[in-house]
């Protein structure tokens, strides 16, 4: 029986027996050590002093950046003010959101008290709750060519159901832009007004490369009955409107901060702060809670303990980990 | 169906049968991509692929941009189809010179010289000295005036001796010139693959004399790919042509073996498969209940009121993209480039070069190396394979006078010397039939010497052994023998040659004495082919005396016999004889059946005994690779004896008392089967003890066996480790190795000659040595090396390490995989169940093709031990060898496991001992082996709780350490993304045993250019992640994150595995810390077999009743009379040859044994 493998050879090449040998004989490998398998190598094993050392060196690493981090996220000054029920007349809590869909004033104060002295620039954050930004039909519908540039302003395909009106495209379309949160607050501080610096609050290369500057809002929001969230001025271009920039970066997580601005002046522990905001965003048909955070930061960003606590629990269990392994060494070496 | 060619016949037959225009192609350029795609597409896998990608290009459901799947299908379609295109483009390339070389052909009456491809059937090719056969042609004249040529095979049947051709009785005489008008008809069966056989009849037309019907065989033919030789010319008359040659039908697609690695891959596949259906489904319900319940609240969501028909299909096929990735799409291309690298490195290895010939190993099949590493079955052939197959006469005993037993040299026993000069009669006879009973050919050398050459190592040693003792084979011609005893010459005429075959065990030469016109018939061969036909009244004891004495020495007997014919009886068998060469039908049958009817009443002359030595390590290398488990069987078509005493010489079975031998013989059922339970019964016993029990079993008995007692011999061949079967014809062999295969071992075929190619590639691995007796085993081989004892590097070394690679390739492809995907599922729970991705397409797309594929490739260069410590240490073999699953089994189990580690795995640790508790339980209860392996569901389960660990750490640091005000989307999926791709290169680097500075490099190089990769996308203003990576870079939170990550998924790994290495370690472990410690080896002797859970069932102590039957290794085995034996005597000797001849499709070669 002949096998396939001579298939390929049969017909021309196959030699004489004389010249078959040779032929053979050239196919001898050359020697090299990659081709024997035989390259230099390093071979680690697990030896009790290796890993126990690589543990310690963990531990010791890790626990100083813990603590730092820990510090870190300690020094951080944040106010939390939770306020969408507390800025509901009291009448109105059992149909929260009837009263959130009735057009008409919904100014709302509240008072805060500076627990530590807050040094500039103090960041003011609204938190929601519960709000899926990165909900799959909401995450999508989009369009980074219209926002870009205002000659693909048609380009609305992605942004069902909110991309066109009447036969004309709207611009920013879709529903993240749609839904953008309109509640406003403004700050003031034994009755002198604390200005809130809203430039700058967005990423800059939003700004420059991914919000056109030549592209103004057009059919935004002008369907009365189906309005969502805040609407834009038609006169600035998108790369200036930051709040709708800050609120395009979708969220990962459905709780999630958004800047709304900057406090530039310092305020000192026990100031009272009043706010006066506009309850005017509906989280209350999903039960989403807002609040509003004034926050300072740390090389390390905001107030998180996580980063600070995780370092310290991996570093101690490493710590832990080499100090068992130490013992049952001494005590059992194999 | 026949075929009916006309000689030069110009018109008729061109459009009838094909040009002799060879095609080994697969594509031409029009089919090769439908073609191309078409055999792609016919893998599940690419179709499950095809079917996600299409999927993606909805998008209402893709999560991701449809270029992450398309992207890397498309990539690795086009790797595969390039690869096929460049074969096949060698291929043409080597059809193209082979087509448009140039012959001599007969055109219109003249001799014209034309491209090959336009040779015709019909036509008349002219041959010169050393040209290569064009087609395959039916000879019809030769510049010899006998009308002989020499041909060599070599290309066809990889023999390198030469063979003679002779041309047709109906063309003898006929005069060069005239061949060119010769006219004629050749009646010719369809094309077959046989090359040993040509059944055909020749007419020629007036006027050339003979108007009968002359029957051509294949000695009348020269094939295509042969090679003139010793013959100035010769012409012939193409019969078959292009791809309808002997050799064009000889090739074809073999079925391409699968490892027990692929199929283990396969069912973890589907495992994984069904786990993602029960993922998509799970999570398409718990999608569809929280759109019905939430998503109608989240206004801002503003699902529409009524959704398409097939709204509640949507949220679950989304999830079906996301979780594709599941299924690495770059397994496959992954494990097919590190195998074709193992198969080089075989290839390459400098220590497995047969220095004496220069010839390297070689792997002919590509994708097994693995199985090499799993083997538990070798089955290897006798002769040439464990011997050397270089002969040596070395005894003999002639009427009865045994010569060489003192020196152990007949050629060097005075008393032989002396009994040659004094002439006696049976001497001569018995140099004479030892010179001239044989299908050798002498060629003098330029120098005067005479070289032979001989197809059967054996009849070369006797032809020798009779020169040397006077009786000199001087020449060939036509049917002329010319030898030369002392000083006079003797010459004999060549009338019949009744061909060897292996069923028959003899072969037979008609002669006429030219000086004194007597007709004689000289026969040799096996003893039970001879012995028995011994005319009535001669005393065969002696002889039967000498061939067990010489088969106990290991020594290879044949016996000599001769008979002088009557001219009529000769005359009258002549015809019958003829006859039966020009059948169509059963020829082979047919002739064996008239040569039976010579071959009787022998006057038995005498046994030689020729030696053949067993190859250099072949003890040492059965040792070690029994010791790493393996289990050997020996099939043989020699004697009993000599197989046993080859056994011993060579470790392969050990004389009393540590080892036994325990023989099944019996000529009829009842005998073979009250056998066969003696055997067994003692087999069940012993088990238990420390003692090597073999079996041996001849070829009758063995035949009664598979046909009656299967189920009883299935149980033997799994509870003995040790097997010889000898007088085994090739389709025997090959029935064994179906046997083994079918209780679900790897076996492996070892052998060298024609006669094994059948058992070679039925095997899981076949392997060839390319030896002596030609490459036609190492053509059909998967693998060829030159000597018996390279096997221990290619199963210990290739085999092994291959094995390794592979299963960390497999399983940390699933690992990284799996990751990924868990990911996308936690970040379901938190995007309501949406099936939004975490990770963008560009990264996804990445990841399973660039990101995790290099540096896992590298891994080809792992080395978990020496190559010496496993030499020395073969035992640990053990964890490669195979345990045995089905895929229902495998299901449950693979859920069962997913339980543990969901319930387990954070509360206990170490959830790999419960696994391992419950997968030996479930093992045990399903009568299933389970040997602890690398790769198999228990390793696997391993890996997949550490991909979900991984998973957890990953998600739950990102999204706690990237919260609130930080959760953009994109950063959160890049430092997710850089976790994961951090991770992996420390898997890598801690799964990884030896480093090279390639490892290095692609390990920590490709960490590195992810990096690059993902700067150069945030360059990009246009890219959705522009300035990500640069931001995230810039933060010291995403390093300590990152860090945190990678030290919070590895230390409990790290931690786990170092306390598995130093406290649990396995053999290996052991192995590693005194190789690198160099520190004593501990407790290694302790590695045994483990014995099978099925064996220990059947053991029950109940069923020892009867007392133990031990038989002696050397139990007598010719000690009865001979009528006792199975015999070929005249009662119904033909049935046994018609059996034989169906079963076996492929003849055996003119060799003994």
């Amino acid at each position: 029986m002949m096998s396939s493998n001579t298939a390929s050879s049969s017909a021309g090449v196959a030699g004489s027996a004389d010249s078959a040998a040779p032929r053979r004989n050239s196919k001898k490998p050359k020697y090299s050590r990659f081709t024997q398998q035989e390259l230099p190598a390093c071979k680690p094993i697990l030896t009790p002093r290796w890993v126990i050392s690589a543990f310690l060196l963990v531990s010791v690493v890790f626990i100083p950046i813990g603590v730092a981090s820990l510090f870190a996220s300690r020094d951080v000054v944040e106010i939390v003010d939770r306020y969408e029920t507390e800025c509901i007349p009291l009448d109105n809590r059992t149909d929260k959101v009837n009263y959130i869909q009735t057009p008409g004033d919904k100014s709302c104060n509240r008072t805060i008290t500076v627990p530590k002295r807050m040094k500039q620039p103090i960041y003011v954050y609204y938190q929601l709750d519960n709000f899926y930004q990165n909900h799959r039909r909401y995450v999508k519908s989009r369009s980074d060519a219209q926002l870009r540039d205002n000659s693909s302003a048609s380009e609305t395909s992605a942004c069902k159901p909110e991309d066109m009106i009447n036969g004309k495209p709207i611009v920013p379309c879709g529903l993240i832009a749609w839904s953008l949160f309109n509640d406003t607050y403004s700050f003031s501080r034994n009755n002198s007004t604390l200005v809130v610096n809203k430039k700058d609050i967005s990423w800059k290369s939003d700004r420059e490369h991914k919000f056109g500057s030549n592209v103004y809002p057009t059919n935004f929001q002008s369907n009365e009955t189906l309005i969502g969230g805040a609407s834009l001025d038609p006169t600035k271009p998108l790369s200036e409107q930051e709040d709708l920039i800050v609120w395009m970066r979708t969220a990962a997580l459905p709780t999630f901060r958004k800047l709304y601005g900057k406090i530039e002046v310092d305020l000192e522990a026990d100031d009272v702060i009043s706010v006066t905001l506009q309850n005017r965003y509906n989280t209350y048909s999903f039960n989403g809670k807002k609040k509003l955070v004034l926050s300072t930061t740390s090389w390390l960003g905001g107030k998180n303990d996580f980063l600070g606590i995780a370092y310290l629990t991996v570093g101690g269990l490493c710590f832990f980990l080499a100090l068992v392994f130490t013992l049952v060494y001494l005590v059992k070496p194999r | 169906m026949k075929r009916y060619v006309y000689i030069n016949d110009d018109e008729s037959a061109r459009d009838l049968y094909c040009d002799n225009r060879i095609s080994n192609r697969k594509y031409t350029l029009l089919n090769f991509i439908p073609k191309n795609l078409g055999e792609q597409f016919s893998r599940f896998m690419n179709q499950y692929f095809l079917l996600i990608a299409c999927l993606q290009l909805w998008p209402l459901i893709t999560p991701v941009n449809p270029a992450s799947t398309w992207g890397p299908l498309i990539f690795i379609f086009a790797v595969s189809a390039t690869k096929e295109a460049w074969d096949d483009y060698n291929r043409y390339l080597s059809d193209k010179k082979a087509n448009e070389k140039e012959v001599w052909v007969v055109m219109h009456g003249l001799r014209k010289l034309v491209q090959a491809q336009d040779i015709h059937v019909g036509n008349i090719i002219w041959l010169r000295e050393n040209d290569e056969v064009p087609c395959d042609l039916a000879l019809i004249g030769t510049s010899d005036p006998q009308g002989v040529c020499y041909i060599e095979t070599a290309a066809l049947d990889g023999e390198t001796d030469l063979k003679t051709r002779v041309i047709p009785s109906a063309c003898m005489g006929i005069d060069s010139e005239l061949l060119h008008k010769i006219k004629g008809v050749i009646e010719c069966p369809s094309p077959d693959k046989d090359i040993r056989r040509f059944d055909a009849n020749l007419r020629l037309f007036p006027p050339f004399l003979d108007n009968d019907v002359c029957p051509l065989t294949i000695k009348n033919t020269i094939l295509q790919s042969c090679y003139l030789r010793n013959t100035e010319w010769a012409c012939g008359v193409a019969v078959y042509t292009g791809n309808e040659t002997k050799l064009g039908m000889c090739r074809g697609v073999p079925e391409p073996k699968l490892t027990a690695m692929d199929a283990m891959i396969d069912k973890l596949t589907g495992a994984i498969f069904v786990f993602q259906i029960v993922v998509v489904i799970v999570l398409g319900i718990a999608g569809n209940v929280w759109k019905d319940t939430e998503a109608n609240k989240q206004w801002y969501v503003k699902y529409p009121e009524e959704g398409p028909w097939f709204e509640l299909l949507i949220i679950p096929l989304r999830f079906e993209l996301l979780c594709s990735i599941m299924i690495p799409i770059s397994i496959k291309v992954s494990l097919d480039l590190v195998k074709s690298l193992y198969a080089k490195f075989i290839d390459w290895d400098n220590g497995m070069i047969d220095q004496e010939t220069g010839t390297p190993s070689h792997a002919t099949n590509t994708a097994i190396s693995e199985d090499l590493g799993q083997v538990e079955y070798i089955l290897t052939d006798k002769t040439g394979t464990l011997t050397e197959n270089k002969m040596i006469f070395r005894r003999c005993c002639i009427n009865g006078v045994f010569y060489g037993n003192d020196s152990g040299d007949a050629l060097k026993d005075v008393e032989l010397h002396n009994a040659v000069s004094s002439g006696s009669p049976d001497v001569i006879h018995f140099l004479t039939i030892m010179a001239i009973c044989n299908t050798v050919i002498p060629i003098k050398a330029k120098t005067g010497d005479i070289f032979y050459k001989a197809q059967s190592q054996d009849e070369d040693a006797l032809v020798r052994a009779a020169a040397w003792l006077h009786m000199v084979f001087v020449n060939k011609n036509a049917n002329i023998l010319e030898i030369k005893f002392n000083a006079s010459t003797i010459q004999y005429e060549v009338l019949e040659t009744l061909e060897f075959t292996s069923d028959r065990k003899r072969m037979s030469v008609v002669v006429k004495d030219c000086q004194n016109g007597k007709i004689l018939l000289l026969t040799k061969g096996a003893d039970e082919a001879i012995l028995p036909y011994a005319c009535p009244g001669q005393q065969t004891r002696a002889f039967f005396e000498a061939v067990e004495q010489y088969s106990q020495l290991g020594l290879r007997t044949l016996c000599l016999a001769w008979r002088q014919l009557k001219e009529d009886e000769y005359e009258e068998w002549s015809l019958l004889f003829k006859e039966a060469n020009s059948t169509l039908v059963d020829r082979e049958w047919r002739i064996a059946e008239v040569c039976q009817r010579l071959e009787h009443d022998l006057d038995i002359l005498g046994v030689t005994a020729i030696e053949d030595r067993l190859q250099d390590g072949v003890p040492e290398t059965i040792e070690t690779l029994r010791k790493a488990g393996i289990n050997f069987w020996m099939l043989t078509g020699d004697k009993q004896n000599t197989a046993i005493q080859i056994a011993l010489s060579c470790n392969f079975i050990s004389p009393e008392p540590k080892g036994q031998l325990l023989l099944i013989d019996g000529k009829t059922e009842d005998e073979v089967r009250q056998s066969l339970e003696r055997v067994l019964l003692t087999m069940r016993i012993t088990t238990s003890e420390p003692k090597d029990v073999a079996f041996a079993v001849d070829g009758w008995a063995l035949e009664i066996a598979l046909k009656y007692y299967r189920k009883a011999f299935t149980e033997l061949a799994i509870l003995s480790r040790t097997a010889i079967c000898c007088r085994v014809t090739p389709s025997q062999k090959a029935q064994l190795v179906e046997l083994l295969k079918s209780c679900d071992y790897r076996t492996l075929a070892i052998g060298d000659g024609g006669n094994d190619v059948r058992m070679i590639q039925q095997a899981d691995i076949g392997v060839g040595i390319s030896g002596r007796e030609g490459l036609q085993a190492a053509r059909a081989a998967d693998y060829s090396i030159g000597k018996f004892r390279f096997l221990k590097r290619l199963i210990l070394v290739h085999g092994r390490y291959s094995y390794n690679r592979t299963a960390f390739l497999s399983q940390y492809s699933f690992y990284k995989s799996l990751l990924i995907c868990f990911i996308q599922i936690f970040f379901s729970f938190i995007s309501g169940v949406s099936g939004t991705s975490l990770f963008n397409s560009l990264s996804l797309m990445a990841y399973n093709v660039f990101y995790t594929s290099i540096p896992v490739l590298v891994s080809v260069l792992d080395k978990d031990l020496n190559e010496e410590t496993v030499m020395q240490h073969p035992q640990i073999l053990f964890y490669c060898q195979a345990g045995r699953f089905d895929f229902i089994m495998l299901s449950t189990l693979f859920f069962q496991i997913l339980c543990i580690i969901f319930y387990n795995f954070f509360i206990c640790g170490d959830v790999s001992l419960e696994i391992r508790l419950i997968v030996g339980q479930w093992s045990l209860n399903s009568q299933y082996q389970f040997l602890n392996r690398l790769l198999n569901p228990s390793t696997f389960a391993g890996w997949f709780g550490r991909s979900l660990f991984h998973a957890i750490v990953v998600f739950v640091i990102s999204i706690h350490a990237y919260a609130y005000e930080k959760s953009e989307m994109e950063e959160v999926s890049m430092v997710a993304l850089s976790g994961c791709i951090w991770l992996q290169a420390f898997v890598v680097t801690l799964e990884t045993n030896s480093f090279t500075i390639l490892q290095c490099i692609a390990i920590w190089g490709n960490l590195a250019s992810f990096y690059f990769i993902n700067w150069i996308f945030s360059a990009l203003p246009s890219s959705g992640m522009y300035t990500i990576m640069f931001r995230l870079c810039r933060q010291p939170s995403y390093w300590t994150t990152v860090f945190l990550i990678v030290a919070a998924g590895m230390g409990p790994i790290l931690a786990l595995k170092y306390f598995r290495y130093t406290y649990r370690p396995s053999k290996i472990n052991i192995l590693q810390q005194a190789e690198r410690l160099g520190g004593p080896i501990l407790s290694l002797g302790s590695i045994e077999p483990q014995p099978r859970p099925i064996l220990e069932k059947e053991v029950s102590p109940l069923s020892i009743t009867q007392p133990k039957n031990r038989n002696p290794v050397y139990e007598p085995l010719l000690s009865d009379s001979p009528n006792t034996r199975r015999s070929f005597g005249s009662g119904a000797p033909f049935d046994f040859f018609q059996t034989q001849f169906r079963l076996s499709s492929s003849y055996s070669r003119n060799k003994d044994n």
